[in-house]
């Protein structure tokens, strides 16, 4: 056996140790701990991605002595590559480019426990791409929902506690329809890990004997992960919790804790289910009803937002939206879109979070927009980014936003008739709302400001170089994923094969 | 409605249970009693998995004196994962209780609507 | 047997159901904690032993503790009616526009609750039937775990076999949640006053009263359910029980040693450096020995270990020091609750 197939397990077990040894430490120690572990894990990652790349198949790891069923197992293929990859630069960037910031924010003596919480994150989202075990990725989803809550709540104000409580209400909702659905599938299939519990849905669905038991299963379980990832109009608690929060919070929670749990039900289509029962069900007709509801009404919120971070948090909920509208298409280009789109926002999300903290920084720590204005020219670096962000997300060519809109149109024409027509009304009208309030705010923040108030400041990438580093490298990420975009879709298409 | 609905008793009571907890989790204002009914819910998953492993006539799966056949004991993997269930549910209620204290300290109400609507008062 | 496990069940709704309605925060929480008893028997009924111990330690036991904990700290104790709205609150509900919105989120919660509940009957009546050996999850998963895991695993203990060695990967992820679950707590109630007088000032508000009484049981009380504790602890791998139920007796134990004989007796042997010793030692460990194990079966490579002589207390290979392992973890972060929960610190 090749040694780079231990590296998922490596990477997995490496978080949880640093995790571990965290909690003892000084935060400075904590810190530089933690972005060492983040960086290893994501070299690691990019060596299965080009392992896997080059072998062109998925390959399976023994968690123990025991092979399945009976022991836990974890799988690799290129998707899960190209997830654990993309996800741990992002993780890696966000916490670099604010940690001014979070140290700002944080009581120095919690300092240790938001790396702690940094840690098992990325420990618990390299768990749900990994894994090949439904109870394992239980556990795991449980790590993130804590962690998550913890991130939201550890910038200590009345606000994050608010968001906190009614993102843990929504969460343990979420989770006790997911759990549920787990046990009764364990009833009707007997197995845990993935694939047998295929082979014996396969059975199932084929003697037609428990059509309505796994139809129920399927829809407890889906709607259990759409409520933990905020789908329209479960999303209430993501507005304070994106805003209130530390800016490397932030950016993580919107732009990967929410994604893990569509990453899992994708796998669950894909790996439990079997996609061919999906499409002739029509089941996810459900969530392309909530996604496109989700995609207008995330917009219009946003549009009436005064404060610059609740826009973005917004504008999170209608992105969610994009992705459960490609997943509810019922098509396999759908599923390749919505992927595609996890990847986009993950990246373009992260960098707006970061660059607003930069503008509202020389702003005297205001998030409004009267006081934006010129904040562009008072912090470059963060202007650049942020307009370089908003224009992916509107969708202009050469950026990652607009590839995953052309994605979504073309899936959308494999769909049943009734379905293109709505998807592509709804995907123009959102792209005009978001075109609104984006432009809106990037010709806001590069507007002189009428007078030089005393609190404002400028900024000089000098001052903090490994700020205007990692921007960079957003933006380069953004572009990479726009001007890259077709072998970056064939990855996708051949790790969504290989997931069946 | 399928045949089997009174010989699954058991799993009826479970299902009561979950819709209570759950009717709970959305219902209460008050948090203590949202928390409450979070067990339940949770509790009530896990009497639907025991039930899952039980068979009838069959001994708990300790296996005595060496006999390793295994058509004398009930299935052991539901009880693994409601152990593991079991200590995820503590874990998430004493995060709750904290979260609790803490923002009974600072409001001084357990109403969940009350406490939303101070936080809103408070701004930014 | 069968008459009396209706009876348990009918009570169980109907205790469900008193919760939900009493007006009375203390009196919600006692019957919850009957709640969590009789299901504990319902277990023992449904031949799993394991489970009721651990029900009965966390569930009843140390989840009704931090129930309590809590309501002492917010004063909610002896009122009678502490979900009571202030006055803005009453206007706004008496508002129609919003009477009737709270009119509509409660017809829709109980809609949605009732529909749940519908589906899943619909499921349960087509699920195969109760107690049968047929059922499609009697397969070759759970046969494997009975016939193989003395041989393999060396626990006579299916269920600790299961979890511990073929399932171990799930059962860190568990400790782990345990782990940063207690990480939260800290964020939230740690006070981290550097003042040393006005902490001072404050620990002793939190001394209990001596009372004669308790201290005398207690005296006796407290090493019985240490030895009790660890007992289960270290027979995880042979009978009913191991680390999580273990871990959560010992940590009774030592919330009844702080009730009884306050916090400058127990902090002699348990501080809040020991705590943080204690659980990363033996996280670390936890994590260090399952790597191996799982690196050298994913290499196909011999793990070395023995398994000693099943039915021997030290036998089964890593399942012992495991056991200890999480047992140590959860009694200190019990403890670490109770006291963060009390008083804001250890």
């Amino acid at each position: 056996m090749d040694f780079i197939r231990n590296f998922p397990f490596f990477s997995i077990i490496i978080c949880m140790f640093s995790g571990i040894i965290t909690s003892v430490l000084s935060g400075k120690k904590a810190r530089n701990l933690c972005i060492g572990a983040v960086s290893i894990v994501t070299i690691l990652s990019a060596c299965v991605l080009f392992y896997t790349m080059q072998t062109n198949v998925s390959f399976i790891y023994m968690m123990g002595h025991f092979p399945a069923p009976w022991g836990n197992e974890i799988r690799a293929g290129i998707l899960e590559g190209v997830l654990a990859t993309v996800f741990s630069l992002i993780l890696l960037l966000s916490l670099v480019s604010a940690y001014h910031r979070t140290e700002e924010d944080i009581e120095a003596t919690k300092l240790n426990l938001f790396y702690l919480l940094i840690d098992l994150l990325l420990s618990s989202l390299l768990a749900i791409i990994y894994t090949n075990d439904l109870f394992t990725a239980y556990v795991f989803v449980e790590i993130n929902t804590i962690a998550a809550c913890g991130l939201i709540m550890i910038r200590q104000k009345g606000r994050t506690f608010g968001a906190a409580l009614r993102y843990m209400v929504m969460s343990l909702i979420g989770s006790g329809l997911f759990l549920i659905g787990l046990s009764l599938l364990y009833t009707l299939t007997g197995h845990l890990l993935m694939s047998p519990a295929k082979e014996a849905m396969a059975k199932i669905i084929a003697t037609d004997s428990y059509h309505m038991p796994v139809l129920i299963v399927l829809v407890l379980m889906s709607i259990g992960l759409a409520i933990k990832s905020g789908l329209y109009p479960f999303h209430s608690w993501m507005p304070d919790a994106y805003s209130y929060s530390t800016a490397s919070a932030s950016a993580v929670l919107s732009g990967l804790v929410s994604k893990a749990y569509i990453i899992l039900l994708i796998k669950i289509i894909y790996r439990v289910v079997g996609i061919d029962f999906i499409v002739t069900s029509k089941m996810m007709n459900v969530l392309f009803v909530f996604g496109l509801v989700g995609m207008i009404m995330g917009s219009l919120n946003a549009i009436l937002e005064k404060d610059i971070r609740r826009m973005i948090a917004y504008s999170s909920v209608a992105q969610i939206g994009y992705i459960y509208m490609g997943i509810g298409l019922g098509v396999e280009q759908g599923y390749v879109a919505a992927v595609y789109h996890i990847l986009h926002h993950a990246a373009t999300k992260a960098l707006l979070f970061i660059s607003v903290v930069g503008l509202s920084n020389v702003s005297g720590g205001s998030k409004l927009f009267p006081d934006l204005r010129g904040a562009g020219y008072r912090h470059r670096s963060a202007g650049v980014a942020f307009a370089v962000g908003s224009f992916s997300m509107v969708g202009l060519p050469t950026l990652s936003g607009f590839i995953s809109k052309y994605l979504f149109a073309t899936a959308a024409m494999s769909a049943s008739p009734k379905k293109v027509f709505l998807t592509l009304v709804v995907l123009a009208v959102s792209t005009i709302l978001n075109a609104i309030y984006f432009i809106h705010t990037v010709v806001t923040i590069y507007t002189p400001a009428e007078e030089e108030k005393p609190e404002f400041e400028r900024h000089h990438w000098r001052e903090k170089p490994w700020v205007a580093f990692s921007l960079l490298l957003f933006i380069a990420l953004n572009f990479a994923l726009g001007v890259f975009s077709q072998p970056i879709v064939d990855l996708i298409t051949r790790g969504l094969q290989m997931f069946g | 409605m399928g045949s089997n609905l009174l010989v699954n008793y058991e799993s009826v009571t479970a299902v009561i249970l979950f819709g209570i907890g759950f009717t709970n989790l959305l219902l209460q204002k008050n948090l203590i009693k949202k928390i409450i009914g979070l067990n339940i819910m949770d509790t009530a998953v896990y009497l639907l998995l025991a039930t899952q492993g039980y068979i009838e006539g069959r001994m708990a799966p300790i296996i005595v004196n060496g006999n390793t056949d295994p058509s004398l004991y009930i299935n052991p993997v539901p009880s693994g994962l409601v152990l593991t269930g079991i200590v995820v549910s503590v874990s998430v209620s004493a995060l709750m209780l904290a979260l609790t204290i803490r923002l009974y300290k600072r409001y001084h109400t357990l109403n969940l609507d009350e406490i939303l609507r101070h936080i809103q008062k408070e701004g930014h | 047997m069968e008459n009396f496990r209706l009876i348990l069940l009918i009570f169980l709704v109907l205790c469900a159901l008193f919760v939900s309605f009493s007006k009375n925060l203390l009196v919600s929480v006692v019957i919850f904690m009957s709640y969590s008893l009789i299901m504990s028997i319902i277990w023992v009924l449904l031949e799993s032993p394991d489970l009721a111990i651990t029900e009965a330690a966390v569930g009843a036991g140390v989840t009704s503790v931090l129930f309590f904990i809590t309501l002492k700290r917010i004063g909610a104790i002896g009122k009678e009616h502490p979900d009571e709205q202030d006055e803005t609150t009453k206007e706004i509900n008496s508002r129609p526009a919003v009477k009737q919105f709270g009119k509509f989120y409660k017809g829709a919660a109980v809609t949605l609750g009732a529909a749940i509940i519908f589906a899943l009957l619909l499921m349960v009546s087509n699920l195969p039937a109760f107690g049968d050996a047929d059922n499609p999850y009697n397969n070759e998963v759970s046969e494997r775990y009975l016939e193989k895991s003395i041989e393999e695993t060396g626990a006579v203990n299916a269920v600790t076999g299961m979890i511990l060695d073929y399932r171990a990967f799930d059962t860190f992820g568990e400790s782990c949640v345990l782990f940063i679950a207690a990480a939260c707590v800290l964020i939230l109630l740690r006070d981290d006053k550097t003042d040393t007088t006005a902490k001072a000032i404050q620990d002793e508000k939190f001394e209990p009263v001596s009372d004669t009484i308790l201290q005398t049981s207690a005296k006796i009380l407290f090493p019985a359910i240490l030895m009790f504790g660890i007992y289960i602890l270290v027979n995880g791998h042979l009978s009913p029980g191991g680390g999580f139920s273990g871990g959560a007796i010992m940590g009774a134990g030592l919330i009844l040693h702080v009730n009884a004989f306050g916090y400058k007796k127990t902090q002699r042997f348990f501080n809040e450096k020991t705590y943080k010793r204690v659980t990363v030692c033996a996280l670390s460990f936890y994590c260090i020995a399952k790597s191996y194990s799982f690196f050298t079966g994913a290499n196909h490579l011999e793990s070395h270990i023995p398994l000693g002589n099943a039915g021997d207390i030290i036998s089964s290979g890593l399942i012992l020091p495991l056991n200890i392992c999480v047992g140590l973890v959860v009694a200190c972060t019990m403890y670490a609750f109770y006291t963060l929960f009390k008083k804001g610190g250890m």
